[in-house]
């Protein structure tokens, strides 16, 4: 039971395999170790951003979902206000034409009445001559009363 | 070393590979060996302490730091002592999925515990051999062989406790008669080779914990007699030889840590086994 130099050999020993085991040894274990420590991030990371997205494409879901829904009432509407206004443009223009066609009617009436008229005095005018003759029992010279018929023809 | 190098020499070694031996002394009664020959004089009724002392150190580290790791486990990225010790545990598990086909939630920690604690017993030998004799010389304790696993005490211990295992689960899964059957009536099934059967079962059951044990000791007390002669070298020449036997004990140390776990969860599967 002596210290001796020997225990300085095994510590010059020891300090040699202490630094091999550093350099060489100690660097693969510690890169398997980091690498595991990224995997395990990694894939946390991946797990937490894959949610994210999950969430925001439910939103994003939402709100087409919304925004679709309202262009279709949208829709709806303008569809309601065009087909009312197609009905009040319809309603307006049966009205146009009916007060046209009345108008055309009323016009026609009175174009035949004023022909009927200008019958009637064309045949007033006959008629009064040949009233007159009867009355008379002679002859009118037609020549020489014409212009006087024509005037009562006119007044009729 | 000059005059006297071979008693020196002699007692070098057998001072190293002495364990600090407490028993009763046919002569002394209950005390601490002084020597190797008191020691082979007390017989069965003693013990090595600093095996007992060095081995429960051992596997009291072994518990603080699985502990301590399991403690602070987050379920976030782990941090470096976590993530040696998960690294640790899925290897052994990976292990135990391999190796075990039956269905027992003892197998997986089992293989964890002698894996991890064998593996720090056996590095112990990393330590330069005159380190702690030295440093408890001047504490005034005689002998301090700090490698359990070098001592076929400790590795026969390990091997008993796995060799009861054995024959608790072949019982407990197959049943008396079961595991009786096996034993008699394989690999030959004909009543007439029951002898046969049963004197080459029973052998290769005991020489199941045997060989665990053997292996494992062999393989450290060889490695440690070389460390012990290199380091008898002049000092200058003792790291030439020493570094190289180191760096191939990093190997050893892992190696025979593994084979010892592995073999028991072998054992432990063809225990679960029915045939």
């Amino acid at each position: 039971m002596n210290i001796n130099m020997t225990l300085i050999g095994q510590t010059i020993a020891f300090a040699i395999f202490v630094w091999f085991c550093i350099k060489y040894v100690w660097p693969p274990i510690s890169t398997a170790l980091h690498e595991r420590q990224k995997k395990i991030a990694d894939g946390l990371d991946a797990a937490s951003r894959a949610s994210r997205d999950l969430e925001l494409a439910q939103e994003q879901a939402a709100q087409t979902l919304r925004e679709s829904k309202e262009q279709a009432s949208q829709i709806l509407e303008q569809a309601h206000k065009r087909s009312s206004q197609m009905i009040e443009e319809a309603r307006e223009q049966a009205r146009a034409e009916g007060e046209r066609l009345v108008a055309s009617a009323r016009a026609e009436i009175d174009q035949e009445i004023n022909r009927a008229k200008e019958e009637l005095r064309a045949q007033v005018a006959t008629l009064a001559i040949t009233g007159a003759e009867r009355v008379l029992e002679a002859s009118v010279d037609e020549k020489a009363h014409r212009k006087l018929l024509d005037k009562l023809a006119a007044e009729l | 070393m000059a005059a006297g190098s071979e008693v020196t020499a002699t007692y070098y070694i057998q001072h190293h590979l002495q364990n600090l031996t407490f028993g009763r002394h046919p002569e002394n009664g209950w005390s601490f060996a002084h020597s190797s020959t008191e020691a082979q004089e007390m017989g069965f009724w003693a013990i090595h302490v600093d095996t007992m002392g060095w081995s429960i150190a051992m596997g009291l580290l072994f518990i603080w730091l699985f502990r301590k790791a399991g403690k602070m486990a987050t379920t976030g990225v782990p941090g470096g002592l976590q993530n040696a010790v998960e690294m640790v545990i899925e290897f052994i598990e990976g292990l135990v999925r391999s190796a075990f086909h039956g269905k027992n939630p003892i197998i997986a920690p089992l293989a964890l515990t002698l894996f991890v604690w064998i593996l720090l017993m056996n590095t112990l030998k990393i330590i330069p051999v005159d380190y702690f004799p030295e440093l408890f010389a001047r504490l005034g304790v005689e002998y301090m062989k700090i490698v359990p696993t070098t001592d076929p005490n400790a590795t026969l211990g390990m091997a008993l406790g796995v060799f009861i295992l054995i024959i608790y689960y072949s019982l407990k899964v197959k049943g008396a008669s079961g595991f009786a059957k096996e034993l008699s009536l394989t690999p030959f099934n004909h009543w007439l080779l029951i002898p046969f059967n049963l004197l080459l079962e029973v052998i290769g059951l005991l020489v199941k914990p045997f060989s665990l044990a053997m292996r494992l000791f062999g393989n450290m007390f060889a490695g440690e007699v070389i460390f012990i002669l290199i380091a008898l070298l002049p000092f200058w020449a003792i790291w030439v030889l020493d570094v190289p036997w180191a760096i191939f004990h990093i190997l050893v140390v892992t190696l025979q840590a593994f084979i010892f776990t592995v073999l028991t969860i072998v054992y432990l599967s063809a225990a679960h086994e029915h045939h």
